[in-house]
């Protein structure tokens, strides 16, 4: 797949994210564009799981722990082929497994989250079964900027670095906004890298919203034999829609039916520029 | 007065923990014992000297020690993670309702020097509320074993279930429950110790034991007492708790855990609910800032003792 097709597909996934959020009428729109491109490239370039080895005890696990952001992996699933995305326009409604955050009764979903600062354990432990049973597999985890500051993701950062888990990777999708207002407002965690770093994390910064940056840092892990690795993606919250962008209000809110057009007009204009 | 056992002769049940994961580690290379700076108080030290391979230090750190053994457990880890039980259920609560109980991770989680075991530590290191905490998660299993021979069987059990568990014990010597033993033990089947149709001291845990000697005390005064060791307090018994109500003229619950939501409270939720009128007590820590002193002496002051036990029920029967 070449740049410009993960391009192609980072701008359809958007397409997708709202139109089942305008379906759901509900969902976390701005944290689901931030990372859709973090989701893209994983998926597509440097996962070992697919529908048919997700049973397979050697495949990669991506544990999602920002899981409000479900409608991202939800639509990046589909597309994979995990279950037909038609499913998705039960999203959100009664007795439909597609809830508003991870869960194992969707097929192609590792872990049940949504709780913030639990998916570092969950993959400190996968990645930890892996290098007990010898296996090559990795683990990734995608965490919001807005969960660092539960305090069990820093102790499971603790115990990544003390067993050594070059197998496994943080993703921070570091969009810089969280529901009340910028995260450097509400609990600033910044110097982010530095605190990795202080941790025992290899690190590395990239625009999280760049897949070729994003791809090159994938493909150098680990970045340090026998340390952990922490990739701090810089996002825009609300990603690839103008009125969306960097704006408070897109942390869940639905567009009106004018705003979902317009959306959906400035996302085709983009492909089409492409 | 019953005759008063010499309990310095028998092992702690955390011992038999200890020792029944030893011998099943040896052929199972997938049990993981993941400690939170609990090895010493979690009996496991032979343990980690013997399978350094199968054992995860996470330090003080509850939270982490539950989602890492979730992370294990779905890998095909048979995984037993153990911390005291007040920092473990409390603390970690949300792992274990989320990353365990709801992503359906077959962690055995053990809680270890629970109750009233620390004693003179005080509130802070006490657990009377994790049986509470529990029985509200769903797709958990919640045993206090009573003695050496349950607690053996209850941790072959837990290695072998693919569901979550939560196994309760204490620090104490626990002489057995009956001299010659035949019982098969079954997660969610309550063991009878004695039979007698006059009261039933429906237990678990350590407060079996006091249970037992209750009811040695009521039979001098022909009052006989049944004494089940309900070592699973969720799923519940409820067959053998309608047996007990049909036949029983009145019941009491006996545990080291509050008053409020724990085994007392899970039987007369039943009973009532099933048309079960009885004189009932539940014996437990009642709701108020708890006495300062030793284990026994704070079991004692609650009337979860042989006497303490024996004097309820005959004031409940009289």
């Amino acid at each position: 797949m070449t740049t410009k097709e993960l391009q192609q597909k980072s701008i359809n996934y958007r397409k997708k994210i709202l139109q089942y959020i305008k379906i759901a009428n509900a969902g976390h729109t701005g944290g689901s564009l931030s990372c859709t491109d973090i989701l893209n490239v994983l998926y597509n370039k440097v996962l070992n799981v697919s529908p048919e080895n997700f049973s397979s005890p050697d495949r990669d696990r991506y544990i999602q722990s920002k899981g409000h952001c479900v409608e991202a992996l939800f639509v990046v699933l589909a597309d994979k082929g995990f279950f037909p995305e038609e499913d998705l326009n039960t999203l959100c409604k009664y007795q439909s497994h597609y809830i508003g955050h991870p869960t194992k009764k969707v097929k192609g979903v590792e872990q049940n989250t949504g709780a913030l600062g639990h998916g570092l354990p969950i993959a400190t432990g996968t990645a930890l079964a892996g290098k007990m049973d010898k296996k090559d597999y990795k683990v990734y985890t995608l965490m919001g900027d807005g969960e660092l500051p539960e305090g069990s993701n820093w102790e499971a950062a603790l115990s990544a670095a003390q067993y050594k888990l070059d197998n496994l990777c943080a993703i921070v999708d570091k969009n810089g906004l969280q529901i009340t207002a910028a995260t450097k407002d509400v609990c600033n965690t910044d110097p982010l890298d530095k605190k990795w770093e202080a941790f025992g994390w290899a690190v590395k910064e990239v625009n999280g919203n760049d897949v070729e940056e994003l791809l090159a840092a994938f493909n150098s892990l680990p970045f340090e034999k026998g340390k952990p690795s922490v990739i701090i993606a810089h996002t825009i919250k609300g990603k690839g829609v103008s009125y969306m962008e960097n704006q408070l209000k897109w942390h869940h809110g639905v567009p009106t039916n004018e705003e979902y057009e317009l959306a959906q007009q400035e996302l085709d204009k983009a492909l089409s520029e492409l | 007065m019953a005759e008063q056992i010499n309990t310095n002769s028998y092992k702690a049940n955390l011992e038999i923990f200890s020792e029944t994961l030893q011998r099943l580690a040896v052929e199972d290379k997938n049990i993981v014992a993941v400690t939170s700076d609990s090895r010493g108080s979690g009996k496991l030290v032979p343990y980690g000297k013997k399978f350094p391979e199968q054992m995860v230090e996470v330090g003080i750190a509850e939270q982490n020690l539950v989602g890492v053994a979730a992370g294990l457990a779905s890998c095909g880890k048979k995984v037993f993670a153990v911390s005291p039980a007040c920092f473990l259920t409390a603390r970690a609560l949300e792992q274990i309702k989320n990353d365990v109980a709801y992503s359906d991770n077959p962690v055995n989680l053990i809680g270890i020097s629970a109750g009233v075991s620390y004693g003179a530590l005080g509130s802070t290191h006490h657990s009377l509320h994790d049986y509470a905490a529990l029985r509200a998660i769903n797709n958990i299993i919640i045993v206090a074993p009573a003695d050496n021979f349950e607690t053996e069987k209850a941790i072959e059990l837990a290695a072998a279930t693919d569901k979550p568990v939560y196994l309760r014990f204490g620090k104490k010597p626990m002489p057995p429950l009956k001299e010659i033993n035949e019982d098969v033990f079954a997660f969610g089947k309550g063991r009878v110790i004695c039979e007698g149709d006059d009261v039933a001291i429906i237990a678990t845990g350590e407060a079996v034991y006091p249970a037992l000697q209750a009811a040695q005390q009521l039979k001098l005064q022909n009052i006989n007492a049944t004494v089940i060791s309900m070592h699973t307090i969720k799923p519940l018994d409820t067959a053998l708790i309608a047996t007990l109500a049909q036949k029983c003229k009145a019941i009491v619950t006996v545990e080291e855990h509050s008053v409020n939501g724990g085994l007392g409270e899970a039987c007369a939720s039943y009973l009532l609910q099933n048309g079960y009128a009885k004189p009932f007590k539940i014996i437990g820590i009642p709701d108020e800032y708890t006495v300062t002193g030793s284990q026994t002496e704070i079991m004692d002051h609650y009337g979860i003792s042989g006497n303490g036990i024996a004097e309820s029920i005959e004031s409940l029967i009289k």
